[in-house]
């Protein structure tokens, strides 16, 4: 420690402190801000440049992800359209069916009332021409029958019999 | 059967374990030398002789090399006596200023005459001092060992501090010229400052910002840039063979610990000192025993600074000139190849030890910074 405190040398001391002093605010002034500002605003702009990018690319990922949706939403609105078409052509196929089949009932019903009508008057004319048919026959008949007199009682007595039996 | 797997490592192993006995072989024989050596130089009376076998003239030259010096000698010749290098000027506050070049003391065999003073050079170290006529010798204290003669306060300009200038003209330098490339080449750097660049960046990242923290680190950044720069270049400076040793001088990193303790007090917020006298979250007993304790701390955390930097710098000169010293000792193929090898190893290891340095200094002024400067959020985390 002796030996220490010998080596002390007032002179190196003094010049050492003056110049490394010095050379602090020298340096500090000429050498390290410029060096650190520089270093600084690089790291800044390297910084800087990495988020740009990377908004760059969220953008870039958001604008797919639009086209997508916009495409989906085409897509779901074709689907739409189609279904809605499809549906209108089965409702129009079905709605014709309907109305034909409602037509075609109602002519099945007239002609069934006209065919009954025709019917109908047939049968009345059947039933006059039938009536004046056995009537003039009828006649005919009972002219040829009651033109001798025996035939006449055979006639009388037959109708008693069947009166009998009845 | 492991030897075999590795002879080169086994044979390396055991010429590193036979050494030792090389060593004292030559020890044994240089012996009678050293004592003759011992007796002579008492005999002369404290007058300094010079070493004459090489085991002293390395021990004398490590000896000076770790000291401060006023003249830069790179090489000398010692057939000659020629010295290979520069002399420093000597700037001396002796009522009033002498100003004159080391190379008056002619490598301290000579008194230097200013202005009617003479001043010689202590050789044990290395200081100057005065004397009353040319021929005047310093005499020392039987009791303390250390001169009587009168020290001017001595403002030269040493080998220390002209390589702290020129570090911090190389730091100038480069950083300035980093600063300026940011702007021409479109914010990012050019040259050398390419590879000091990342170095300042992971000051920031990995020193400042977890020690002090994102709010305050701002402050300290200018501090902590110089000092982490400035130690690193003083202790690569120490590696180069031109024999500097700035911060395995003790004063260097006196000055700066005494630094980083002054801005750590002087910035420190109220909860740092309510920290140091009336901790909280103890018993009030335990508080005032705990006082005296933290106000220690507080002086041995720079102090602890100081003598980390300049006995890992200064151990490591000292170990690795002994290295080197060892080559001429052996003066055998073997020991001298071997010293070689593992000087050469502890070089690079040296390196390491330079950054590590200089990295743990800014750590630790980073460390304090932060705790003097740290907000109160004990509540959560502290206990």
């Amino acid at each position: 420690m002796d030996k220490l405190i010998n080596q002390f040398e007032f002179g190196l001391f003094f010049w050492q402190v003056l110049i490394f002093v010095g050379l602090i605010f020298l340096l500090k002034k000429f050498a390290w801000k410029p060096i650190l500002d520089a270093v600084n605003t690089r790291e800044q702009g390297i910084k800087d440049a990495l988020l740009s990018a990377e908004n760059a690319r969220k953008e870039m990922e958001n604008l797919q992800a639009d086209n997508q949706r916009i495409l989906n939403e085409a897509r779901a609105e074709r689907d739409a359209m189609l279904k809605e078409a499809r549906e209108m052509r089965e409702k129009m196929i079905a709605d014709s069916k309907i109305e034909a089949q409602a037509q075609g009932q109602k002519m099945i019903e007239q002609a069934k009332a006209a065919i009954e009508n025709e019917k109908n008057a047939a049968m009345a004319e059947l039933k006059s021409q039938v009536s004046t048919l056995s009537l003039s026959i009828a006649e005919k008949l009972l002219k040829e029958e009651l033109s001798n007199k025996e035939s006449q009682t055979k006639l009388v007595e037959k109708m008693l019999g069947d009166v009998k039996l009845n | 059967m492991v030897i075999s797997n590795k002879p080169l490592r086994f044979i390396l192993a055991a010429l590193v374990a036979c050494l030792p006995l090389m060593g004292f072989s030559n020890s044994e024989k240089d012996a009678p030398h050293v004592q003759t050596e011992a007796s002579h130089e008492s005999a002369s009376e404290g007058h300094h002789a010079e070493p004459t076998d090489v085991k002293s003239k390395i021990k004398a030259f490590i000896g000076h090399h770790v000291l401060d010096s006023h003249d830069f000698t790179l090489f000398q010749d010692d057939e000659t006596g020629k010295h290979y290098g520069f002399p420093l000027p000597v700037i001396l506050w002796d009522n009033g200023l002498h100003i004159f070049s080391s190379s008056k003391f002619h490598h301290g065999h000579q008194a230097a005459e200013s202005n009617g003073n003479y001043y010689v050079i202590n050789h044990h170290d290395g200081k100057i001092y005065r004397t009353e006529t040319a021929e005047g010798k310093i005499i020392e204290n039987e009791k303390t060992g250390h001169p009587d003669n009168v020290r001017p306060i001595d403002f030269s300009i040493t080998k220390t501090v002209l390589s702290i200038m020129v570090a911090a003209l190389l730091m100038f330098w480069l950083f300035t010229s980093l600063a300026k490339s940011y702007a021409k080449n479109g914010g990012i750097a050019s040259g050398v400052g390419r590879f000091f660049e990342p170095l300042v960046v992971f000051i920031r990242d990995e020193v400042a910002i977890p020690n002090i923290g994102e709010k305050h680190y701002k402050r300290y950044m200018s501090y902590l840039l110089t000092i982490f720069f400035f130690v690193l270049f003083l202790n690569i400076f120490g590696l180069t063979p031109l024999g500097i040793n700035a911060t395995g001088n003790f004063t260097v990193t006196f000055s700066l610990a005494i630094l980083t303790f002054l801005i750590t007090n002087l910035s420190a917020n109220k909860n740092y000192w309510g920290h140091i006298f009336w901790m909280p979250g103890v018993p009030k007993p335990m508080r005032i025993i705990l006082a005296p304790i933290e106000l220690l701390g507080v002086f041995i955390k720079p102090f602890s600074l100081m003598i980390r930097l300049y006995a890992n710098i200064f151990a490591g000169h000292i170990v690795l000139m002994s290295i080197i010293g060892l080559m001429f000792i052996f003066k055998s193929w073997i020991g001298s190849t071997l010293s070689f090898g593992l000087s050469f190893v502890l070089s690079i290891l040296e390196i390491l030890v330079a950054f590590l340095q200089a990295y743990i200094f800014t750590m630790l002024s980073a460390l304090y910074f932060g705790s003097a400067v740290e907000e109160h959020h004990h509540e959560e985390g502290h206990h």
